[in-house]
């Protein structure tokens, strides 16, 4: 299936986005979502700027005309508007995932925001893969979130990324790599 | 590709708040009108349809309106006060602001609805009618289309556009529907068809020498001595008599007469 909603749609009217929004949310949500939880490693916030992602996703489709629509790459357009999120958020916030045992003990408390009424359950399972994705460099977490979370092709890695694709695939090798000792208990690609 | 390994599902609740962001879903209460309660659904553009709930369960209102017009609509828990009481006032026949979407519908449709809206309660006018004032006296059978098509029946009244010769004609809700609502509204079915049977299209007055549709609220206060019964609004017109300002019956050459 073609990872671009829009391409076959010919969209036109103001109409025709709204239905094609519609698929393009069904299709992309748990990409979308699962990078931002592999990012900033809540549940919460991985919602919230999913959310993010479409409503912005959605307002600025309305605004492109009809070609600009049909030549979108849409996985990498979404992918790179929820990193550009995730990292205005944590910026903003001024938090980051932090090491948690892997006995999953309750996180430290992030006191720049009130909790919210399931603030245990969510600080208790607090994501691994994030926490240990967090501690790689820039590129080659970005890379394995895209390729491996948002389940983008290499190619589509490299348009997001805006980095040759033989540099992105490399990128992901190294971070498994790594994620191998931080992640022992982990089964992980290969 | 075979699942990505960090790959999730994305929790239930995002699609929806997702649409609800970006105003593509709309929410729903149920209202009583003259015919029964209705569902009436809106969104942050206005009201989007008016469905009988006779006619259909919840369960089937929600899927054939997501079918409809690719939204979903849900029902709303915490409705505004003031704007239930504007729907409610409206569904009574009152003159009322309301806002409607009506995004689905064509350019020369939501001419015709416009102007539908302009019908007092109490009152008919013809579908020619409608088709002259919006420019289009040729249009007569797209009118009636048109209105066939109105998303939101009741709020938008196409109940009080009848046949040109005067009977009551269709109605989304069905005949029966619609005389029960111009009822409700003060007006006399029967004597709309008593009218039509006897080909009285137009009513005057020879001491104002002005001509109405029948049930037009100066057409009204016409006393029996005075009235004057019209077949054709050329009659009138050839009677010395001039149309009504407020009901603004059709004399041009084009349209059903």
């Amino acid at each position: 299936m073609t990872s671009n909603a829009f391409r076959a749609a010919g969209v036109l009217r103001g109409v025709d986005v709204d239905r094609a929004f519609l698929d393009l949310v069904r299709t992309h949500q748990d990409a979308v979502y699962s990078i931002a939880l592999r990012w900033t490693g809540s549940a919460a916030d991985a919602e919230d700027i999913a959310q993010d992602v479409f409503v912005r996703a959605y307002r600025a489709l309305r605004g492109y005309d009809a070609k600009r629509r049909e030549d979108l790459l849409v996985r990498p357009w979404l992918a790179t508007i929820t990193l550009n999120l995730c990292r205005n958020r944590v910026r903003s916030s001024n938090r980051r995932p932090r090491s948690v045992p892997l006995d999953n003990s309750p996180d430290v408390a992030d006191t720049s925001r009130p909790s919210p009424p399931d603030a245990a359950v969510t600080r208790s399972e607090f994501d691994d893969v994030a926490v240990a994705l967090s501690r790689l460099p820039d590129p080659q977490r970005r890379a394995v979130l895209l390729h491996h979370a948002g389940g983008l092709t290499y190619a589509e890695v490299a348009v997001a990324l805006q980095r040759p694709e033989g540099t992105v695939k490399a990128d992901v090798h190294r971070g498994l790599h790594a994620l191998r000792t931080l992640l022992p208990a982990r089964e992980l690609p290969a | 590709m075979t699942t990505p390994p960090y790959f999730v599902e994305a929790p239930a609740s995002l699609l929806p708040a997702v649409l609800e962001a970006v105003g593509l879903a709309d929410r729903y209460i149920v209202r009583d009108s003259a015919v029964g309660p209705v569902f009436v659904a809106y969104n942050r553009n206005g009201i989007s349809a008016c469905v009988l709930a006779s006619t259909t369960d919840e369960a089937s209102f929600v899927a054939s309106f997501a079918a409809r017009f690719g939204r979903s609509v849900r029902l709303d828990p915490a409705p505004p006060a003031a704007m239930v009481a504007r729907i409610d006032r409206a569904l009574t026949g009152h003159r009322t602001p309301l806002r409607f979407d009506l995004r689905p519908v064509s350019e020369f449709g939501r001419a015709v609805l416009a102007k539908t809206a302009e019908i007092p309660a109490g009152e008919v006018r013809p579908y020619g009618w409608i088709a002259a004032e919006i420019g289009r006296p040729r249009a007569v059978r797209a009118v009636g289309t048109a209105l066939g098509r109105n998303p939101i029946p009741l709020l938008i009244p196409c109940h009080r556009v009848v046949r040109t010769d005067g009977r009551i004609g269709d109605y989304a809700f069905g005949t029966p529907a619609k005389r029960a609502v111009l009822s409700a509204e003060g007006v006399d079915p029967d004597e709309l068809e008593r009218l039509a049977a006897r080909r009285i299209r137009y009513v005057g007055s020879n001491t104002t020498k002005v001509f109405c549709h029948p049930t037009c609220s100066a057409a009204k206060r016409i006393t029996d001595r005075h009235r004057v019964a019209f077949a054709a609004a050329s009659a009138a017109v050839e009677s010395g008599f001039r149309p009504c300002r407020q009901c603004r019956p059709t004399v041009t050459e084009d349209a059903a007469a």
